[in-house]
């Protein structure tokens, strides 16, 4: 049995054979665990995408009471964060600790700015009642681009607000786990346990992240800009 | 418990001999392909049985065999679907002119009305020989109206309409089953088709008390304030409903639907979802406030409103309904010259 | 006909069964093997609760009357045998026993690629598992494993939102153990083993994998979207509040389609490596069945509307749909093809793992052809949701996936437990299980063309069924037998089976070559693979006065 005669990678687990099969395994799994988030995600796309074409007008006049300026904003605060997850990949790779530590740090601020201004739209909705449910009221909302009186059917809005509810609800979820995540890859960090020659996990982290923002600039447009001409 | 133990089920409508036909033919060529791989496994099995010193022989393959085994079944498989398409666009295209019947399930019950206005739970009675058409609704969940004699079902689905027809072709007592689970009672949810004699049907018929569903619907009507915008002069802030069923309706938002049955019931009870071009969207909704029945009703009263001779699924006059255009002849209201029952076949 | 060793005791050797003892290091391993033994006993268990079930059922059967359980009872007792079946017993049986178990040691690995997250995908399904149990105890479920909406969301007293979160638990197990396979597959083959070399049961894995990704997180959305509905009284799937409860259905057979093949691959996969022992040749056509696969898991996601021919979609979708059904069953019947062909010119055994492949490849072209009726749109309309389709669907769950899974355990059972299986037992019970499945299965074909409708547990207006389901029940007393048999001398042959020799079989595959049972890395060094798969001419040349099997 080959006991551990040559002096390997601590890192390097016991059931691979080199570290290159160990970085390429993790690097594929983790993307075909997004591949299962697309279609995770898709059904709710599916769903989304034919009752806006069933109910285009409803559809239009609910997205309409979002509000897209702070979408957009986080829109901006997200691919911010794309941009300090580059940061922290290439300070791991070339061994520029301060800027890899400080990188991840502020990824985690800026994913919890984005949940911050998640929680104040939520918070608007429920004031405004277009949360679905007992409590919900639509009515007598115009629909935009369409002639004066012509109003959303309120059971049709509250089917947006349920799905916009679910989808940006499932991917805050999602953006909870990345600041998990992520807060375990900045203690690794700060323990000193990335090198250039080892530091998959924030490679695959990093593509994690991409993905939840991915997500989120298909959300964006899809849920907040309906019908919105200059 | 013996005496009764039939192995194929009866067959009392149109549809029912070419279903059987395909299914003998399914038999016949699975029956064919089973005895082909039993016969060659149980052959090889017995023939190739292991003997001492008696080596197995490797065969890779053989690419003339793979495609004959691939293109084969793939011609057979093309047959049996183009045969199976025939049957089944056949089974689902009601004929023009068939006689109507509103179906309306419920948990755990089936409940009928005839257009011509007799009411029935559970039962269907129809003469033999007419082309019968289901227009099916659910008040609650899904359920399925399947009457094996006829090999007939179709899903009843709440919120709109589907359709079903047949033409029986035998008199006799059929079972009629729920076939899509739908709660506690849907072992319960069972009744009978009762085939007769058109002229047991005509004594049957007349015997009931109510008028045709048009004229209920026609009641509805006026009863709900429908008259006051859907007029038939060029004044009214609705449609003029004259002749407007089954042809061509250009939207506001620009598509050109066919006005049918589940048109005229999304217009009931969500009056803004398809708006006629030229037609400010004023009309109030009558969700909550008209039952299924009702709705049937109003339907059958709102075809009933062709021109006569002529009933619904009919796409042959382009005319597109206008404001201030007015195609077909004016007919008196509470006239049912215009309903199924002046289509009655020879 | 006894394998000449085996009449010495061996002395004891280290593997992975004794290595570490004490249920910390069973419940704590990462080991591929003792996972799969984990998984091996928790689906057991699932297996007889939903037999249990589904006893009832056919119980209540007998007679015309529902004089057996309450309507609500018998509505729960076939919704709870379906979702219980399904997603706790097939899905898992072949990929998370015998795949786990065997993946990496086929291949030339040492483990799969991700340890730590089979051991997840072990605790993710016993989670779902304890949930769906309590759910079961605790009052059940009655909306029939196909949780078509609105009844569902809208209408059913019973414990929807627990059983429909059982179910996503779980799912994430399933989806887990085909992310696994796929990366272990691609990355960690043993020099030499190119892909071509595979034996044709990876590639079995390596497809059902594929469906496992990308078909699970669809159902596993829908499910959240049916629990939110009922919790939060939303109208995604409410027709009186704007919502289709048609999508429910396409949303839920995107998967649950899809969800057939991952039931069935595997099985092939177990069939083509039993036929190509037993015959002692290599497959018919390797490349074909290969490919097959591969064309099954892609086909299987383009047919899932054949589940809604009446459901009230339109004509055009069906015609589509009933065509590219007809696609996916030409692969199926290439692969029966093959396996008839390698038949030809064998030296074909006839130990119980061939029996249990000889009524697979019985039952599952029956089941297989039926389904050429089900696609056919002319028949559909008449014997869609009768029991038409419960024989259909049955022939190959039953008699395809299980007969696979029980031959496959009874081939790989001496390489797992280091234990030979009593074969007069074992062959007996692979008899009594094709008898018996074919009497519960074959008269409900009959009962299907009738007329008689799925779920009904009460045909007092109809006696006329009754003497076939007479007969369907006596077949299912039979089968139980059947299933009960392997399991007691299973049990038995772990404390008093002869040990067995580390290939009883002379067996191709990597996997023969190690230790009965292995140890924990499996290989004591990494193999290099020169020879192509079943090479059998190879072995067996050595072997000519020989008759390898085991008595």
């Amino acid at each position: 049995m080959a006991a551990h005669a040559e002096s390997h990678n601590p890192a390097l687990l016991h059931h691979f054979a080199t570290e290159e099969q160990q970085r390429n395994s993790a690097s594929f799994g983790m993307w075909i665990f997004l591949a299962t988030e697309v279609m995770f995600f898709g059904g709710l796309f599916c769903a989304y995408l034919i009752y806006r074409r069933l109910y285009f007008g409803d559809f239009a006049a609910a997205s309409k009471s979002i509000d897209a300026l702070l979408g957009g904003t986080n829109t901006a605060v997200l691919i911010c964060s794309s941009l300090t997850v580059v940061l922290a990949v290439w300070a791991a790779a070339t061994a520029r600790r301060t800027l890899l530590l400080s990188s991840l740090v502020v990824t985690m601020l800026l994913g919890c700015v984005f949940l911050g201004i998640k929680a104040k739209e939520y918070k608007d909705k429920f004031d405004e009642h277009h949360v679905p449910g007992a409590t919900f009221s639509f009515e007598h909302e115009q629909v935009p681009n369409a002639p004066e009186g012509v109003y959303a059917n309120p059971r049709h809005a509250e089917i947006f607000f349920a799905l916009y509810f679910i989808m940006t609800g499932l991917h805050a979820l999602h953006m909870i786990i990345g600041l998990g995540i992520f807060a375990w890859l900045l203690i690794m960090a700060w323990r000193g346990r990335f090198t250039p020659e080892y530091h998959t996990p924030i490679e695959i982290g990093g593509l994690y992240w991409h993905f939840v923002d991915i997500v989120w600039i298909y959300l964006f447009p899809l849920l907040y800009l309906i019908d919105r001409h200059a | 418990m013996f005496n009764n133990f039939p192995l194929w089920p009866d067959r009392a409508s149109s549809t029912a001999g070419n279903v059987d036909a395909l299914f003998i033919f399914l038999i016949i060529v699975s029956g064919m392909m089973t005895l082909l791989v039993f016969t060659a496994v149980i052959y090889f099995a017995a023939r190739f049985r292991h003997r001492k010193g008696v080596l197995a022989e490797q065969i890779e393959g053989s690419i003339p065999l793979e495609l004959t085994w691939t293109i084969i079944p793939l011609g057979v498989f093309m047959v049996i679907f183009l045969w199976g398409a025939v049957v089944y666009f056949n089974s689902r295209t009601p004929p023009r002119d068939s006689t109507e019947v509103y179906v309306v399930a419920k948990q755990w019950m089936w409940k009928l009305e005839h257009a011509e206005g007799q009411r029935e739970i559970n039962e269907l009675h129809v003469p033999v020989g007419r082309d019968v058409k289901l227009i099916m609704t659910s008040q609650d969940v899904i359920h399925s109206f399947f009457i094996p004699a006829f090999r007939m079902k179709q899903d009843v689905l709440p919120g709109r309409y589907t359709v079903a027809w047949f033409h029986a072709t035998k008199p006799g007592v059929y079972h009629l089953f729920c076939a899509e689970y739908c709660g506690t009672q849907h072992s319960g949810m069972i009744g009978d088709i009762v085939v007769m004699e058109p002229s047991q049907y005509e004594a049957w018929m007349s015997g009931s008390p109510s008028g045709p569903l048009s004229a209920t619907g026609e009641k509805i009507f006026a009863e709900l304030g429908c008259v006051t915008c859907h007029r038939t002069d060029t004044q009214g802030r609705g449609p003029n409903l004259q002749g407007m069923f089954g042809k061509p309706v250009q939207l506001q938002d620009g598509r050109t639907i066919t006005a049918d049955e589940n048109y005229v019931r999304e217009s009931i009870l969500d009056p803004g979802a398809k708006v006629v071009n030229g037609f400010k969207p004023v009309m109030p909704t009558f969700q909550g406030i008209v039952s299924e029945e009702q709705l049937n009703a109003l339907v059958a009263y709102v075809k009933s409103l062709a021109p006569a001779g002529q009933t619904g699924g009919q796409t042959a006059n382009p005319a597109t309904i206008a404001p201030g255009l007015n195609p077909a002849p004016v007919t008196t209201h509470g006239s049912s010259k215009g309903s199924p029952k002046g289509t009655k076949v020879q | 006909m006894s394998m000449a060793t085996a009449t010495v005791q061996p002395v004891e050797r280290e593997d992975y069964l004794n290595k570490h003892y004490g249920v910390g290091s069973w419940l704590l391993t990462t080991d591929h093997k003792r996972i799969a033994l984990l998984y091996l006993i928790s689906i057991t268990f699932f297996f007889f609760v939903g037999g249990f079930f589904a006893l009832l059922m056919r119980l209540e059967l007998l007679t015309p009357a529902g004089d057996l359980v309450q309507a609500d009872t018998y509505n729960k007792l076939f919704s709870m045998h379906g979702m219980v079946m399904v997603f706790f017993f097939l899905i898992p049986s072949i990929p998370a026993v015998l795949g786990n178990f065997l993946v990496p040691m086929m291949i030339g690995a040492k483990d799969l690629a991700f340890p730590k997250i089979n051991l997840l995908s072990w605790y993710l399904y016993i989670i779902g598992g304890v949930m769906m149990t309590h759910c079961i105890l605790t009052g059940g479920v009655d909306t029939g494993w196909t949780f078509y909406t609105p009844f569902s969301t809208a209408f059913s007293n019973s414990k929807v939102i627990e059983a429909g979160l059982a179910i996503f638990i779980n799912g994430f197990s399933s989806i887990l153990t085909g992310l696994n396979f796929v990366v272990t597959i691609h990355r960690m083959r043993a020099p030499g083993m190119t892909w071509s070399r595979l034996p044709l049961f990876i590639w079995a894995h390596y497809a059902t994998s594929i469906i496992q990704i990308l078909g699970t997180p669809v159902v596993a959305i829908t499910l959240v979207l049916v629990v939110a509905e009922r919790a939060l009284h939303l109208g995604i799937f409410d027709p009186k509040l704007g919502g289709d409860p048609l999508l429910f259905q396409h949303l839920f057979w995107f998967y649950s389609h899809p969800a057939v093949y991952i039931m069935i691959l595997p099985s092939m996969g177990v069939v083509t490596e039993v036929i190509a022992c037993f015959s002692r040749k290599r497959i018919f056509g390797y490349h074909f069945v290969a490919m097959s696969s591969v064309a099954i898991a892609v086909f299987g996601f383009l047919v899932w509307a054949h589940h809604m021919f009446v459901a009230g979609i339109s004509v055009y979708a069906a015609l589509v749909f009933s065509l590219l059904s007809y696609s996916v069953a030409v692969p199926s019947a290439v692969k029966v093809f093959n396996w008839t062909a390698t038949l030809y010119k064998g030296s074909i055994h006839y130990d119980a793992p061939m029996l249990y492949a000889f009524g697979f490849l019985g039952l599952f072209t029956i089941g297989g052809l039926t389904g050429l009726f089900l696609a056919a749109l002319g028949v559909d309309v008449h014997v869609t949701d009768t029991y038409f389709v419960i024989a259909h669907f049955h022939y190959i769950m039953v008699g395809g996936a299980l007969m696979g899974y029980l031959g496959g355990l009874h081939f790989w059972w001496p390489k797992i437990s280091g234990r030979l299986y009593p074969e007069g037992w074992a062959r007996l019970a692979a008899l009594i299980v094709f008898i018996g499945f074919n009497l519960t299965f074959f008269p409900q074909f009959v009962l299907g063309y009738l007329g008689m409708p799925r779920r009904y547990y009460d045909y007092s207006h109809m006696p006329e069924f009754q003497v076939l389901n007479v007969l369907s029940t006596a077949g299912s007393t039979i089968l139980g037998i059947g299933y009960l048999l392997p399991m007691i001398y299973f049990l038995w042959s772990m404390r008093y089976g002869k040990p067995a020799p580390d290939n009883p079989w002379n067996a191709a595959g990597l996997e023969w070559q190690t230790q009965s049972p292995p140890t924990t890395f499996n290989f004591v060094e990494e193999p290099v693979v020169t020879w192509e798969a079943y090479n059998y001419d190879e072995i067996d040349a050595g072997h000519k006065q020989e008759a390898p099997v085991v008595g």
